[in-house]
């Protein structure tokens, strides 16, 4: 997954750049620094075999179960992931997938609503959720010896959620406040929504996670029963445990929780292809409250399972060359020398189920036209597909990102994303641990062929964030639905509480 | 990053967590390191993983800002890192991409923050950058001026950000007279007026030993670690030129003030004067703060107004304790004619609570929840140094992870009865709200845009 840069791109624009990325809770603690990250009582990093070095088995009923072991401290993070996300929604029913995520926190059988989180909490634990398009995760970091308590909980509830109207309907307005508040009060996460309804017209991954605000306000209980029986089954799930405990402590647990849990088939994840468009597309909000104007041109991008794969590894290199950072080439050319933009940039992660897609990202210094900047920012982007990249701007851009990989192992989460994502996109264990070779790998031709088929590619979407008179948007009377305009909220963390619970995940 | 006046809400409530230990960091072994050349760190040595977290802070941050100088602290903390010694911009840049090294500054409300993060690999490169970033800053012209430019681009970008607004509205109100009271980035006007010299003259006052405080986690040992202090830190001249604000007690009680915007939903946030953190009634309000709107989906705050109304995605509240000053904030935000709701259903917690502060199963749970839940901060070599940092500067003493606990465990049903009683006062609040909130009376209304 591209990895952020570490300055000067707006945060609103990061956001958006990780199209595909699951960090929906702002309130993730550990930084999602590297992308394919890694772990503990690892060899020198010399030998570039490997990253986070994992065990990994199956349950005889089809789940499977990560452990990565690191003994910094004794908590551990544990994530169940489910291989069904908001792509996978019946048409009408947009947003079912992320709704029933808070819904998982609700009543159980042996639980009382609310109960799951006031029990980690009273245990000294965090936990949370989000959801993609691709995969929906629930978590707990807690001290290691807690381990057997949230699994037996996660399990709980895996079987026996019980929905009543009670508490369904009064979190069906909190959803809709998430909406607002994340989408709607925020111009540039409307873009956002806006320039990905765009970029996918007909695939689902145009549709925003979070759902359409009127057809949130139209899902039921029985929805969300119905999606939770035809998803949530273990032979559907992915357990990851990272932290300071084994695979021995983890197996007999997972065993007695999770094994008892009879699997069921699970509907093929069948998604429509995105026919191919020549045309290009614009989207331009004009907005009250934008003062500091922003652009972006998207591009359909193969991700490691979708389209030309072979591209998936050399975009990385590409993204970090032309948009990684202030010696990038966007940066070095439109803010350091013409002074064009403040800030710039490209983003791009792999790790979708389906197609993927390659940003760029600008915002314009003081008094610069908009027009200006946007053909500056695509002389670039055509320069690359023209003139192709330098051996050593890949050699760099490569010992970067393989570097990427020690720091990833500096965390409990950054790993345990890592092989939650892979798994729950279709991918394996070995291809998480095999990604610094595979980055290593890659050469100068396939960065500059991955370019041509990506950038020189006909149909980019420009988005474009332009102030507006304030009188004239003031009056508008507020609508939230499509027809105001698609928003969207990337990854959707569902049951954090605004961006202001701090490290309070859930 | 933690006590800006601009920060987002959530960062202080991380400040909050930072500032409160658990049992279980026991495993947390610091050694204190003194360099041949006299300059203190505290280290945890963890050869786990071949890299390095330095941490480091001056005091003395955005509130020691000139006069018509605001933003000076932030503009400088962009440019340290944009050429220093023989290195212009690009290269500085170039070395620290090239080599994986992170290096970055934040000027914070208290205190000017940094942090330096390398491989071992790369470890002499990664401490010759930040020694020539904090002795020999170049501040060429071309880097002052983009940088400039990239501050008045955010500046204009957070004109149109609600939860800015909120917060300008409320720090000004609360600190009509005090630095507190400006903003972290300065105004467009201020921030056009900072010349070079200014920047020079920041550097040459605000950088010394006298005021830095240094925290280290990795892999290193303290033999290795004491001449790298002197390496780094060496040159800086040995007492500081800061003159820090007089305390202050925050303002505007009982106001409520309108920050009319065209927007859906309506953003709160509230305040009233709080506890420092040397104050002795610090962990009783702690243990209020959680229970109250502290603790996520365990508060009250969020049982009364998410859980059984649905009527927001979040509301919290929190403790801020700066050097000068203290608020207790709580915030949130709710569809628009739904504002005068939440606006009476967060006072009426803020009564319940300060006539009968908590249950006893409300100060067990804040407990356990308090004490357990601090080794979760742990889980990165970063994070480890950014809490030791912290103990240091707030002068809690080496021995506080192992203290931490027990000072938890030691609060009563009364202590929180009495603090709950004395710290909170509904009429104190003062209230800020922006969007179009319906039933709503406020004292004031501000519709100005922020220059």
């Amino acid at each position: 997954m591209a990895e952020p840069s570490r300055r000067l791109i707006a945060a609103p624009v990061l956001a958006s750049l990780l199209l595909f990325g699951a960090w929906g809770p702002s309130l993730a603690q550990e930084p999602p620094r590297p992308a394919e990250p890694v772990p503990a009582a690892a060899p020198e990093p010399e030998a570039r075999k490997g990253v986070f070095f994992p065990e990994s088995f199956m349950l005889d009923n089809g789940m499977q179960v990560v452990v990565v072991t690191n003994q910094r401290v004794p908590v551990i993070t544990h994530m169940v992931w489910y291989k069904v996300g908001a792509a996978d929604e019946e048409t009408g029913k947009g947003g079912i997938a992320h709704f029933l995520e808070h819904l998982m926190f609700k009543a159980t059988d042996e639980l009382k609503p609310g109960e799951f989180s006031r029990i980690v909490a009273r245990n000294g634990g965090r936990d949370n959720a989000f959801t993609s398009w691709d995969y929906t995760a629930y978590f707990q970091n807690v001290a290691a010896d807690r381990l057997e308590l949230v699994m037996r909980m996660e399990a709980d509830r895996m079987a026996d959620l019980r929905l009543t109207d009670e508490t369904v309907l009064p979190e069906r307005d909190v959803v809709l406040e998430e909406r607002r508040q994340r989408t709607e009060n925020e111009p540039g996460d409307k873009l956002s929504e806006l320039v990905q309804a765009s970029l996918f017209v007909h695939h689902p991954y145009g549709t925003p996670i979070i759902g359409w605000a009127n057809e949130i306000a139209g899902l039921t209980r029985d929805d969300a029963n119905q999606f939770y029986h035809t998803w949530y089954a273990p032979n559907n799930a992915v357990l990851v445990v990272a932290g300071d405990v084994t695979v021995d402590q983890v197996r007999p647990l997972a065993e007695k929780y999770f094994g008892p849990i009879a699997p069921r088939p699970v509907p093929a994840r069948v998604r429509v292809e995105e026919p191919p468009f020549a045309a290009e597309r614009r989207v331009i909000l004009r907005d009250a409250e934008v003062r500091q104007p922003s652009l972006r041109r998207l591009y359909h991008a193969p991700s490691y399972n979708r389209g030309e794969t072979a591209h998936a590894y050399p975009l990385q290199v590409l993204s970090e060359i032309v948009g990684g950072g202030a010696t990038s080439r966007l940066y070095r050319s439109l803010v350091v020398e013409q002074r064009l933009a403040t800030s710039a940039g490209t983003g791009y992660s792999p790790d979708a189920f389906d197609t993927s897609v390659f940003g760029a990202y600008v915002s314009p210094n003081s008094g610069v036209d908009m027009d200006k900047l946007e053909a500056a920012l695509v002389e670039q982007l055509e320069k690359v597909v023209r003139d192709g990249v330098t051996a050593e701007e890949v050699a760099t851009a490569k010992t970067r990102l393989e570097r990427e990989a020690i720091f990833a192992r500096d965390s409990l989460r950054g790993p345990a994303m890592s092989f939650g994502v892979a798994l729950a996109t279709g991918r394996t264990v070995e291809d998480v641990e095999a990604w610094p070779e595979r980055i290593a790998s890659v050469t100068v031709e396939q960065v500059n062929e991955a370019a041509r088929a990506v950038l020189g590619q006909a149909n980019p979407v420009t988005g474009l964030l332009l102030p507006a008179p304030v009188r004239e948007a003031a009056a508008q009377p507020e609508r939230t639905g499509p027809a105001a305009g698609p928003s969207q909220s990337n990854s959707s963390g569902a049951n954090n509480s605004g961006p202001n619970s701090s490290g309070m995940i859930r | 990053m933690m006590r800006r006046l601009s920060m987002p809400a959530f960062l202080s409530v991380l400040l909050l967590a930072i500032a409160c230990f658990a049992s279980d960091a026991r495993a947390i072994d610091i050694k204190r390191v003194v360099s041949p050349g006299g300059i203190e760190a505290w280290l945890v040595q963890d050869s786990k993983i071949p890299l390095l977290a330095i941490k480091f802070a001056f005091d003395g941050g955005v509130e020691t800002d000139p006069a018509g100088k605001e933003g000076l602290a932030n503009l400088a903390s962009t440019l340290l890192d944009e050429g220093a010694g023989p290195y212009d911009s690009q290269e500085f840049q170039r070395r620290l991409a090239d080599n994986s090294i992170s290096i970055s500054f934040t000027a914070t409300v208290d205190g000017f923050y940094s942090g330096v993060e390398t491989l071992v690999e790369t470890q002499e490169e990664a401490f010759e950058l930040a020694r020539l970033a904090l002795t020999e800053p170049r501040f060429d012209k071309e880097a002052v001026e983009r940088m400039r430019s990239g501050v008045l681009a955010q500046i204009r970008r957070e004109q149109g950000d609600p939860d800015f607004l909120a917060r300008r509205a409320l720090y000004e109100t609360a600190f009509p007279d005090h630095p507190y009271g400006r903003r972290a980035r300065g105004t467009a006007e201020s921030v056009q007026s900072i010349k070079r010299d200014d920047l020079r003259a920041f550097v040459r006052q605000r950088f010394a030993k006298d005021n830095l405080t240094v925290a280290v986690t990795g892999d290193i040992t303290p033999e290795q670690l004491g001449p790298v202090l002197d390496r780094i830190f060496g040159g800086l001249p040995e007492k500081a030129e800061v003159k820090p604000p007089a305390d202050t007690v925050p303002k505007g009680a009982g106001e409520t003030v309108l920050v009319p915007r065209p927007l859906p939903q309506t953003v709160v946030l509230m305040s009233q004067p709080g506890v420092k953190r040397n104050d002795p009634d610090w962990f009783p309000a702690t243990i209020i703060n959680y229970v109250l709107g502290g603790g996520s989906f365990s508060s009250r705050l969020m049982e009364e107004i998410r859980e059984k109304r649905g009527l927001t995605y979040g509301v919290y509240s929190y403790l801020v304790p700066f050097q000068h000053a203290a608020l207790v904030m709580a915030g949130g935000s709710t569809a628009n004619q739904n504002a005068g709701t939440m606006v009476d259903l967060m006072k009426e917690e803020w009564r319940r609570m300060q006539e009968q502060g908590v249950t006893q199963e409300e100060l067990d749970n804040a407990k356990t929840y308090l004490t357990g839940s601090f080794p979760l901060q742990f889980t990165s070599s970063e994070a480890v140094a950014d809490v030791l940092l912290q103990v240091q500067r707030d002068g809690l003493g080496i021995d506080y992870l192992d203290r931490r606990s027990d000072l938890i465990n030691a609060v009563t049903l009364e202590d929180v009865k009495r603090v709950a009683g004395r710290l909170l006062d509904p009429a104190a609040l003062l209230t800020v709200v922006v969007g179009r909130p319906e039933g709503i009376e406020p004292t004031r209304t501000r519709d100005d845009v922020p220059s």
